[in-house]
């Protein structure tokens, strides 16, 4: 009964944000430890070269860099949409499904639309009709939500599944050739509907339209009338009616502004680098884009590190299993130590361990 | 009483959280046969300490005796083996269980299982004491009042001498409070040792032996009940002379502002909430709604607030040259809309009337937010308001930007309570305003009410303390299964005849 408790565990009131940084960077350090010595007793290679290998493997080339940068924009595009949805409590887990759409509807109109009108006129109806699309797979699971208040988690992950058979089933009508089963680079001569490169890159126009994006997100949470709105009904509904905040109106509302930025991730990808459709084009980044929002609290400026932190991951252990011909659950594993340690030292922000010294005297 | 050693000793406690200090140096003693008052302000460490005896909190510093060994107590469990149980303001009891179920759960030994045998202890343990428990029903079925008193027989079945009890008395009602009131005495002739905690000074005398009083976290004193008084004891807990007594001037010019007729309301399972309604409230008057809670008050006041769909019946808001609104079928926005001001401060203050995650600042936007220019909202005035309400209402927080959930109870009614008031508003509805308050507290509340009827506003008053209800009222009208039992003259009406027109339609009437 007389244990003094060595180690006592109590909650942080607050913390300061140097220290908070100084939690995550030994997190990482640690991470990257434990990655190297598990690397040494399963590969025998150095970890040293190994890390070499992932940070060349993403920055590399000045090719690599601009895939690095193609590839969080794109994850951090769909994050961003997610952020307000997350912030207002929204489960959305149909991300994927939403920027797929958008892909399709930009796809469609590049298709049928392609070359019968002016470049001009032909991009600006893509950019409309991936928004509405991506806008409209959003704003089914939000109504039934707001009107009948059905779980939105299964609701929006089933939307994914709808999306992904809608594109199959549209794959099939415009394969190129016929009998292919894909779709091909679409407008391959004529570029109709590709979007103009800026810079020399085709990558550049999708970066500053999503960083452009991303302020505009956090404007829009942090300062605007509306995104004040959504976080109070995403704490509390009653609180929200009572001060005659339209709970419905909010909800449909932010899902339509979510689902909307997720169709313009699918029309950045269609018209502005891949120029094709397939199943498999958003690549689970509407999952990807939940765990980056919610390490990054919500707040789009941090999603720009998170994000970045993923890709990184995902591209240097890519290159690793193949520069050294490892398996590919090689990668996950690194991977997967890695995240596991900074969502971990989130214990350690949270909660303060302290070592107590016992009062014991002899009286 | 006499020179016995004690049987609970805290010995220089601190517990900090963060860079708060709760609880600073405390030292108590607890005999044993007595009931012990703890009394404080709001945030002045009470529950903190208490706490730290029931295992929730492990204190930085201190030691604690338990006939006169020092213990060290890391869990609920820990204090359970130590024979000290606490019964918390929020129930920890499961819906879904029955009485004895839960009195059991937890339980490490194969008694558990046995739940007759428990039942058998458990009636034993009511005829002792004098409880009224069905060990058979289940939780969701019970009143505030029973489930607190599971609550007690968990922890005296669990063979605890020393009993904590978080302000039991906040959610009951006189006649449950004497109820309980009766065990505890009943408790203490069988030797056990009571802690209660609660800011209503009555019930201070009445119930207790001996009186500690914690300021700002430290141990002021301890004064024997026989010897002290109302005053003394404010005074001792503010730390300064303080005056205890509500003026009432008399209304002003009065005009009819809300005029309800016919008033019908149902809840979502068709239940008749409110029966009928009439009554109108008067610019520059305090009308006090009185009733036992759960008779309609909530419903009334939200229904005025454009929260509640209204069966049948009118609301009309008289403006200033005398027209008429109906305000049925209006929700809060359209409300303000119409320029209408009506402040509202709810029962449920974390669940409503704020957003217990966001700031000072942040909540006192709910009410501002659409002021912003254009797309986004103005942040500096919310700021300045938070800054204002601190100051004049002597909250009790680390900062502005302190979540208000982290603020203890009668500091986030203030915040509450402030800002509904500097919304300078035409019609203030109040619910239990004071409700877990200290006696300061309710006093500046009570101030401010009165300043609100001296400024013109017509003032709806829910109120559960007849005293004061009787002491600040200009009309009382009391409610009772949902319909108006009466209305009388707050300065005329008696307490016996309230208390008869609460519990039986229009009261004395049918004696
Ligand atoms: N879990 C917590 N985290 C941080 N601060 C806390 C916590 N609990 C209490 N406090 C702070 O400690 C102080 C004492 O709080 P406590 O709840 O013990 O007061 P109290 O005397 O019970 O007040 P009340 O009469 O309002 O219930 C307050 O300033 C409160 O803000
Ligand atoms: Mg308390």
């Amino acid at each position: 009964m007389n244990r003094i408790p060595l180690i006592h565990i109590s909650r942080r009131k607050d913390i300061v944000w140097y220290k908070a940084w100084l939690i995550r960077i030994i997190a990482i350090i640690l991470a990257l430890v434990l990655c190297g010595i598990i690397t040494m007793v399963t590969t025998g290679l150095n970890p040293i070269k190994v890390y070499a290998a992932m940070i060349d493997g993403t920055f590399g080339t000045t090719r690599r860099i601009w895939m690095l940068c193609q590839n969080i924009a794109i994850l951090l595009c769909i994050s961003i949409a997610l952020a307000p949805a997350f912030k207002m409590r929204f489960w959305n887990l149909g991300g994927d499904g939403q920027a797929l759409m958008g892909a399709l509807g930009a796809a469609a109109v590049m298709i049928l639309l392609g070359d019968k009108i002016p470049n001009g006129l032909l991009i600006l109806i893509m950019v409309v009709v991936s928004i509405v699309c991506g806008a409209i797979w959003a704003v089914i699971p939000a109504v039934f939500k707001a009107r009948w208040n059905t779980n939105e988690t299964l609701f929006t992950l089933m939307m994914n599944y709808v999306a992904i058979q809608l594109v199959a089933f549209f794959v099939i009508v415009w394969e190129v050739p016929k009998g292919a089963g894909k779709i091909g680079i679409i407008n391959q001569n004529t570029n109709a509907g590709w979007f103009p490169q800026v810079g020399g890159s085709k990558y550049l126009l999708n970066i500053i339209i999503v960083a452009v994006l991303t302020i505009a997100m956090f404007i829009y949470m942090k300062y605007s009338k509306h995104g004040y709105e959504l976080s109070v009904v995403g704490e509390s509904e009653p609180t929200a009616r009572y001060v005659g905040i339209k709970v419905r109106k909010v909800i449909i509302r932010t899902m339509v502004l979510s689902g909307a930025l997720c169709g313009v991730a699918g029309l950045l990808l269609v018209g502005g680098t891949d120029h094709t459709l397939t199943t498999t084009l958003v690549s689970g980044r509407g999952f990807t884009g939940v765990m980056v929002a919610w390490l990054a609290k919500f707040n789009p400026i941090y999603m720009v590190l998170t994000s970045f932190l993923i890709v990184f991951l995902q591209r240097g252990s890519g290159e690793i299993t193949t520069a050294y011909s490892l398996n590919q659950s090689y990668g996950d594993i690194i991977t997967g130590i890695i995240l596991f340690f900074i969502i971990g030292c989130e214990f350690f922000l949270n909660y303060k361990v302290s070592f107590r010294k016992s009062h014991k005297e002899v009286a | 009483m006499d020179k016995q050693s004690p049987i609970l000793e805290l010995k220089h406690i601190t517990k900090r959280f963060g860079n708060i200090t709760a609880n600073e140096d405390v030292s108590l003693e607890v005999y044993q046969g007595e009931i012990l008052a703890l009394l404080g302000e709001n945030g002045s460490g009470k529950t903190t300490l208490m706490n730290a005896i029931a295992g929730i909190y492990y204190p930085e510093e201190g030691q604690i005796f338990v006939n006169g060994k020092e213990v060290s107590i890391n869990s609920p469990k820990d204090a359970y083996d130590l024979g000290i149980g606490m019964i918390h303001q929020h129930f920890k009891l499961i819906d879904v269980l029955s009485a004895a179920e839960n009195i059991v759960l937890g339980l490490k030994d194969k008694r558990r299982y046995d739940l007759k045998a428990a039942g058998a202890k458990i009636r034993e343990i009511c005829d002792k004491y004098g409880f009224d428990v069905d060990p058979n029903q289940k939780i969701y079925n019970m009143s505030v009042s029973q489930k607190q008193t599971v609550e007690i027989v968990k922890v005296l079945f669990r063979g605890a001498d020393i009993l904590i009890l978080d302000e039991p008395t906040a959610v009951l009602t006189p006649q449950e409070t004497e109820k309980l009131f009766n065990v505890l005495r009943n408790m203490k002739q069988d030797g056990k040792s009571i802690i209660i905690i609660t800011h209503k000074l009555n019930e201070v005398l009445e119930i207790s032996d001996r009186v500690a009083i914690l300021r700002k976290g430290r141990y002021i004193c301890d004064i024997k009940t026989s010897e002290a008084d109302t005053q003394q004891l404010t005074d001792a807990m503010v730390g300064h002379a303080v005056t205890l007594n509500i003026e009432r001037k008399v209304p002003v010019d009065p005009k009819d502002k809300i005029i309800v007729k016919n008033l019908t309301v149902r809840d979502s399972d068709g239940v008749e909430k409110l029966k009928n309604i009439n009554f109108t409230a008067r610019t520059g008057e305090i009308l006090g709604i009185a009733g036992i809670s759960g008779n309609g008050q909530k419903e009334l006041l939200e229904s005025i607030a454009g929260l509640q769909k209204i069966e049948t019946g009118s609301i009309l808001f008289v403006n200033e040259d005398g027209t008429e609104e109906e305000l049925v079928g209006m929700d809060p926005k359209k409300i303000t809309d119409m320029g209408i001001t009506l402040s509202f401060v709810p029962e449920d203050r974390l669940g409503m009337g704020l957003v217990g995650n966001m700031d000072l600042a942040d909540n006192m936007m709910l009410r501002s937010f659409r002021h912003g220019r254009g797309l986004f909202t103005d942040r500096k005035a919310p700021y300045e308001l938070a800054e204002q309400v601190v100051k004049e209402l002597e909250v009790n927080t680390p900062s502005i930007r302190t979540a208000v959930r982290k603020l203890s109870g009668g500091n986030v009614q203030k915040v509450l309570v402030g800002r509904e008031i500097a919304a300078a508003p035409t019609v203030l509805m109040t619910a239990y305003a004071v409700r877990g308050l200290d006696i300061n507290s309710s006093y500046i509340i009570y101030d401010l009410v009165n300043k609100q009827k001296a400024r013109g506003v017509a003032v709806i008053y829910v109120g559960e303390d007849l005293d004061v209800l009787l002491e600040l009222c200009d009309r009382i009208l009391v409610l009772c299964d949902g319909q108006v039992s009466g209305e009388l003259d707050g300065r005329e009406a008696d307490k016996q005849k309230v208390g008869l027109m609460m519990t039986k339609l229009g009261g004395a009437e049918h004696e």
